[in-house]
Parts: structure tokens; C-alpha cells; sequence
């Protein structure tokens, strides 16, 4: 047995803000030699399609600060208190709010969710899909990038027996 | 420590959290052992995160300085 250190993730959510979180801890711990496998469930499996479409969902999202990627920065800086009124049932607005976050996301030097997804694949992370939840949804193989393989509790669970870290996210 | 001759610079200046440690660790993997790479950065939280990243991968972190708003690492590959 080698001294490598294992890190075990079950991501299980799919909104822009949740994908986050795996991809980064995944592709940063293999940067400190870590072995990785992250076990994609429920929602988290949309994260392993061809195309992310993930977004955020600002409704019902109390600690959400909505602030404007651009402009000066006393403008930057304002929180725009939006009522759930408008955030539940005005149309778009899921996509509005999507595209202020990826927006500020990019001008604050922060990896976009396939960037860090792609470094993830290229370092060799295992992706596993939660094959139940696959059927459950309808999604096949072939929604998936390449090099996802199919699993269910027991593989996680045999992974994340012999894992020093273990997260569900 | 501004002695030290970097075999390597990389510049991850406006770059976030995890971007420059994943490029350094990429940076380190195409250089020799006992070769010096010399990065900058201005994410703080670099300080922290290069002290941890050569403490799990064993490559020397010989300098860690900051100068205004920059970071400046020099780093040793095992």
C-alpha cells in the first residue's frame, strides 16, 4: 500500500453554486497528489453532462447576495434586495441571475465549471455515476462525457471504506 | 531569497482560488528535480494554500514574500 492520501466525494447537487465545490476540492487535490473519486447522484449527475447548463436558483435563497457584476465599484457593491415575488415568478430569472454569477465569477479570475471540470477529467479523478438515479432520470451513457463509469452505493462505499476523506456535497 | 535563479516564472496574477495552485502544480510537473519555479500571485489566500500544497507534495516552497498587492513564491521541485 502506498502512503497516497484518498479523498471521496458524493456530489448530489446540480445548481451552478453546489457544482462548484466538488470540482474544485476534486482537481486541487489531486494537485497535492491526492487519488480521487467522486460519485455523481440525484442532481449532482447533471454535472456529468456533455453541456453544464447548471444555474442558480436565487428564490428561497435568503443568503444569496445580489450584486452587479459591473460598473464602478461603490455600484459593484450595492446587495439589490429582490422580493420572492419577482424571483419566483418572473420568467428568466433564474437566467439572469445565472449569468450576473458566471459573470462576476469570471471577473473575479475564478475557473469556470468546465475549466475545472476538464482539469479534473485530465488528472485522472474517477466520475462515477449513480447508476439508479441515471435510470431514475432517463439519462444513458451518452449524455456523459467520456470516461464517467457506472456504479452503485457499494462501489462509492468500497472506494470511501479506504478513503482519508470522505464529503458529501 | 531574491538570490535564487527561477529555472521558471508563472504568472497567475488575477487568477482565484484554486487556479494558482492548479497551475503550479502543472508548472512543477514540467520542470527537473531541484529546479526553481517562481510564481506571482495576487489571490491572499495563496500564502496559506502554497504553505499546505508544498507541505502534502513535498516540493520546497524556499520563499513566500509579498510586495504590495502581489505574492511572490519561489519553490524547489523535490
Amino acid at each position: 500500500m502506498s502512503d497516497t492520501k484518498k479523498m471521496a466525494l458524493i456530489a448530489s447537487r446540480g445548481e451552478l453554486d453546489w457544482a462548484y465545490p466538488p470540482f474544485i476540492l476534486a482537481s486541487t487535490a489531486v494537485a497535492l497528489d491526492m487519488e480521487v473519486q467522486i460519485f455523481f447522484t440525484f442532481y449532482g449527475l447533471t454535472l456529468l453532462k456533455k453541456k453544464i447548463d447548471a444555474k442558480v436558483a436565487p428564490h428561497a435563497n435568503p443568503s444569496m447576495p445580489m450584486k452587479m457584476p459591473f460598473g464602478p465599484k461603490s455600484f459593484k457593491n450595492i446587495e439589490w434586495p429582490i422580493p420572492n415575488l419577482i424571483s419566483s415568478n418572473l420568467p428568466g430569472f433564474n437566467d439572469v441571475a445565472t449569468s450576473l454569477m458566471k459573470k462576476t465569477f469570471e471577473s473575479k479570475g475564478v475557473a469556470s465549471i468546465e475549466q475545472l471540470r476538464d482539469i479534473c477529467v485530465e488528472s485522472g479523478v474517477k466520475m462515477v455515476g449513480c447508476q439508479m438515479t441515471m435510470d431514475v432520470f432517463g439519462f444513458t451513457k451518452d449524455d456523459f462525457i467520456d470516461g464517467v463509469e457506472l456504479g452503485g452505493a457499494a462501489t462509492f462505499l468500497e472506494f470511501a471504506a479506504e478513503a482519508d476523506i470522505q464529503l458529501f456535497l | 531569497m531574491s538570490e535564487v535563479q527561477a529555472n521558471m516564472e508563472l504568472d497567475c496574477r488575477g487568477l482565484n482560488c484554486p487556479l494558482p495552485i492548479l497551475k503550479t502544480k502543472k508548472a512543477i510537473e514540467s520542470l527537473n528535480s531541484g529546479d526553481v519555479l517562481k510564481m506571482v500571485a495576487t489571490d491572499p489566500g495563496s500564502i496559506n494554500d502554497m504553505n499546505a500544497w508544498s507541505k502534502r507534495t513535498g516540493n520546497e516552497l524556499l520563499s513566500s514574500e509579498q510586495t504590495g498587492d502581489e505574492y511572490v513564491f519561489f519553490i524547489r521541485k523535490k
